[in-house]
């Protein structure tokens, strides 16, 4: 066997190594539900705003508190805190993607990009949205 | 039913060349196949001219369906989609040209112009490769016009044409059914351009990146056209400028929009490990391994396989990352994907089309490409560089598998996703990538080709690898090089990444001398090199000593979860004009009333003082109000900039913006003069009211008739403080002037003067009354060097790819174009 045979061989078993033992650190899509079965854990949620309830902002007590509720599909809600600054936008967002752990009852966010808002013309254009504008009533 | 006021002609002669194009592309490819393989220099002449004439009418058609878009942007004909989608009537000109690229079929015929031009300078250089390199070319054409022709085939859509008006686009919009509709109002004017894409990077990179993105074709139809033609080793020579090209100008494109994203963006850097990056980086690396395996076997006759690997890969993950960002898999994992567009069949054939056949022809003349069964020596130049590829090219696997989970996710049926900190996830990774490489930089060049004397190679080596080990300790040691967020592990890794880079720009720089002796323009390689080791020295500079400087001093100190990594706290709140301190400095928010011409952003003046040199600047972060019918404001950061850091702050929220203010209502209470009222935390003295005053802002004569109030207010914890309102009348309307306490939350208003001696006094008490800021500030330590090192690494390539084609020209003469 070649020498680059060799090493072409450990490279790929420390690539294959490396994706292995990193898929641990996956986390995996969940509801609500299921993530309050793995309180503790970090998962990602994809959800909507529940307009229903109050979105808490209120930078002059404190810019870095955004505190809003959620429900998912299946019709399970929860509450969310996220420690940063209320993302621009956040009202208008049809679905949010988050990141976090559940921690007792409450959606716990600690990491700044653990929401990303679907706004579905944020970067692109929507044919929804144009659609609106177009038969908006003036 | 005849519409009134609509431009129709455009719109046909664009959509005739787009038609014309197509078929230009076809003729084109089919022609050149029948070039490529003709049996008689005749028959391929004839063919030929025929290709080229149906390639060039190919060119000569995007570029005219490209300035007919324009014109219609320019123009301002909104029934058009594309002109109302992506432009507005008040849009600065110079983003008129964004307007283009922001669309999918713009940024479509962007490639297919770059395309254009590469192929008929290509016709001209290449001699016989001619035939095989535009009939993949052509090829490339013909898929790419497919995605804006816009026709239908049985009742599959075969791409969106660029010229559809908005009464096609929306037909059941009852709007449509007037035939006047373009005087309605939201005809009139636009959706106008992202706001977020209203920089000035976005009218450069795009077309850099996709001069990157169409280039890459050429590595990969060079080495097709070996497979196809059975001339296994003979391009490579040739085609070694247009690979350093490539992987130059994608390179460039790149970093222009890490640029954009560290401009205009708030995710507080410049790379992300966003999909939508990670798709271009990708492709960036396999090109780069393909180019120095391609290099390995110009010199040694080794490598020549995984350079047509590399090469094919290179293209194809091109064609992949446009799958990726433009079919909407991204969605839910990426920040600017764009959104799924129906294309999604097309984009996958695209893929298909070109690599299937590529990657069927490497397998099948796998055994006939030429290979030297002598094993490399371990002190040759060729084995190190193979090894180098090789790591680049795993590294790209890497992030190429960790992108695509979304596709894994779609195939398998999976829900995979990266944890809660997915820039680490790559970080851990590519920290042990850029150690390597690092080091292999700085060292494999001193090795010669097939074998060197370790004794020599050392010689040589040892003097700047103990230089580099000076500097690098010292910047660990002096340079406060405390990145201690993910362990200690960690941290090794970041000060040894710093010597790896450390040691690639002295190395290199050594080179130069002791090596080539000053032969400045045999350098290319050793300036990329270090150009890289300065890059990656930037990268680890200014991330792991980046900064937040608004930490939350004022605020209510939060319990916050102690598992968190990193302190949330990090927004700062400024009031305006109270001087709030800030760490390192104070920061006052001094006003919001610059507005720019076209009335869309709004600039807030903040103030920085240095506690230490007492030094001040201003920055002017802004938020850019939204387009596309949204409400609210894009921020868009300002920062200042010194030779050694980045101050860059954004407005993460600003009140006077707000909508949704606090409308409770005034108090009135009728007052005398000296009367005294109360507020919830103090009281007011009416201590005086002028008749017509003469005041900075206001002359009043005699006939009019103002009054002017003079009140005291008198705080509970006793400070002192005066308000002045002011009631007027002119032409017959009463005017009211309140006058705001910020420090207290309390406006006073005068309403209006009774009888018995009295006046009437409003008072309002509310939060919301005074404009304040959260403010997020970030430093950043030694950006300069990342933006240096990519134009240092960028020089390397343009002198490089000079290098090797006046080397070229010297061997093979080419006969006059």
């Amino acid at each position: 066997m070649k020498r680059t045979h060799i090493i072409l061989l450990v490279f790929i078993a420390i690539s294959i190594g490396l994706l292995v033992s990193f898929m641990g650190n996956l986390s995996t899509y969940e509801t609500i539900a299921s993530a309050r079965q793995k309180e503790g854990k970090n998962v990602t949620i994809i959800a909507r705003l529940d307009n229903s309830k109050p979105m808490e902002y209120n930078p002059v007590k404190d810019p870095n508190y955004l505190s809003f509720y959620i429900l998912d599909t299946l019709g399970s809600q929860a509450r969310v805190v996220y420690h940063y600054g209320k993302p621009y936008d956040m009202e208008k967002a049809e679905r949010v993607v988050l990141k976090g752990k559940m921690n007792g009852d409450v959606f716990e966010i600690s990491q700044k990009d653990g929401i990303l808002i679907k706004c579905p013309s944020k970067y692109k254009d929507d044919p929804e949205m144009a659609k609106k504008n177009l038969n908006k009533t003036q | 039913m005849e519409y009134v006021g609509e431009h129709l002609m455009p719109g046909k002669l664009g959509q005739f060349f787009v038609v014309l194009s197509f078929a230009g592309s076809l003729v084109a490819t089919l022609s050149y196949l029948k070039t490529a393989n003709a049996r008689s220099l005749e028959e391929a002449a004839s063919w030929k001219k025929m290709a080229r004439f149906a390639f060039l009418l190919n060119t000569v058609s995007v570029f005219i369906v490209f300035a007919t878009i324009y014109y219609i942007i320019r123009q301002h004909y909104f029934e058009y989609n594309f002109a109302w989608e992506h432009s507005s009537k008040s849009l600065d000109p110079k983003y008129m040209l964004s307007c283009i690229w922001e669309a999918q079929e713009g940024s479509f015929l962007l490639w297919m112009m770059w395309n254009g031009v590469l192929g008929t300078i290509l016709m001209f250089r290449v001699r016989h490769w001619e035939a095989p390199l535009l009939t993949i070319i052509s090829f490339a054409q013909f898929c790419l016009t497919t995605m804006i022709l816009g026709v239908y085939v049985f009742s599959f859509q075969v791409g969106h044409s660029p010229f559809l008006l908005v009464r096609q686009m929306f037909q059941e919009a009852p709007i449509f059914q007037r035939a006047d509709y373009l005087s309605i109002p939201q005809m009139q004017d636009g959706q106008s351009l992202n706001a977020l894409l209203q920089n000035y990077w976005m009218v450069i990179h795009p077309p850099v990146l996709f001069l990157g993105f169409s280039s890459t074709i050429i590595p990969f139809a060079f080495a097709v056209g070996g497979l196809w033609k059975k001339e296994y080793g003979s391009w490579t020579k040739t085609a070694l400028p247009w690979t350093l090209f490539s992987a130059c100008v994608l390179g460039t494109g790149i970093m222009m929009g890490a640029a954009w994203a560290y401009e205009s963006l708030t995710f507080g850097g410049y790379w992300a490990w966003d999909p939508v990056e990670n798709a271009s980086l990708v492709p960036w690396l396999v090109l780069v391994a393909g180019l120095h395996t391609q290099v390995v076997y110009n010199s040694t006759g080794h490598s020549l396989r995984a350079t047509y690997l590399f090469l094919i890969l290179g293209f194809t993950l091109i064609l992949y990352s446009t799958f990726l960002t433009r079919s909407g898999i991204l969605g839910d994992t990426s920040v600017h994907a764009f959104v799924g567009s129906g294309l999604d069949l097309q984009l996958i054939l695209l893929i298909v089309l070109f690599f299937v056949p590529a990657i069927f022809l490497f397998f099948i003349r796998y055994n006939r490409i030429p290979h030297v069964s002598k094993e490399e020596n371990t002190w040759s130049r060729e084995f190190w560089m193979f090894i180098g590829s090789l790591v680049i090219f795993l590294s790209a696997i890497f992030i190429m598998v960790w992108t695509s989970l979304p596709v894994i996710n779609t195939v398998f049926g999976t829900k995979l996703v990266t944890g809660d900190d997915p820039k680490f996830a790559y970080n851990r990774i590519e920290i042990f990538i850029a150690i390597i490489l690092g080091l292999l930089t700085a060292t494999v060049q001193y090795l010669k080709y097939k074998n060197s004397s370790p004794s020599q190679v050392l010689k040589k080596l040892w003097p700047l690898t103990a230089l580099a080990l000076v500097i690098s300790v010292s910047v660990s040691v002096f340079g406060h090089v405390q990145y201690t967020d993910y362990g200690s592990g960690y941290q090794a890794a970041v000060h040894l990444a710093l010597f790896a880079g450390i040691y690639s720009v002295v190395s290199n720089a050594g080179y130069i001398f002791n090596s080539l002796n000053g032969k400045i323009k045999m350098a290319g390689a050793s300036i990329a090199h270090a150009g890289f080791g300065l890059l990656l020295v930037g990268i680890l500079i200014s991330s792991s000593k980046k900064e937040v400087l608004s930490h939350n001093t004022t605020g209510i100190n939060l319990p916050f979860d102690p598992k968190t990594k990193e302190n949330p706290l990090e927004n700062l709140t400024l009031l305006k004009n109270v001087k709030t301190d800030m760490g390192k400095y104070y920061a006052t928010y001094l006003s919001n009333d610059s507005v720019n011409t076209a009335g869309n952003i709004t600039y807030f003046k903040v103030k920085f003082e240095d506690k230490k040199t007492g030094e001040t600047f201003d920055l002017w972060p802004n938020l850019i109000k939204n387009t596309k019918g949204m409400e609210n404001f894009s921020n868009n950061p300002d920062k200042q900039h010194y030779w050694d850091r980045d101050i860059f702050t954004y407005i993460s929220y600003a009140n006077i913006l707000d909508k949704q203010r606090d409308t409770s209502g005034f108090k009135a209470f009728p007052v005398a003069l000296h009367d005294t009222i109360y507020y919830s935390r103090g009281m007011l003295i009416l201590d005086t009211v002028l008749v017509n005053p003469t005041t900075d802002k206001y002359h009043f004569t005699a006939s009019d008739t103002a009054l002017l109030a003079k009140i005291r207010v008198i705080s509970r914890d006793s400070q002192q403080y005066t308000l002045s309102p002011l009631l007027y009348v002119k032409d017959n309307m009463i005017h009211r002037v309140s006058d705001t306490l910020f420090a207290q939350n309390l406006a006073v208003e005068l309403g209006s003067v009774m009888n018995n001696k009295k006046i009437q006094l409003l008072t309002k008490e509310s939060s919301d009354l005074v404009p304040f800021v959260s403010l997020k500030v970030y430093m950043f330590p030694q950006i300069n060097l990342v933006w240096i090192g990519v134009v240092v690494m960028m020089t390397g390539f343009v002198m490089s790819i000079r290098n090797r084609r006046k080397t070229l020209l010297k061997k093979t003469p080419q006969p006059l174009a």
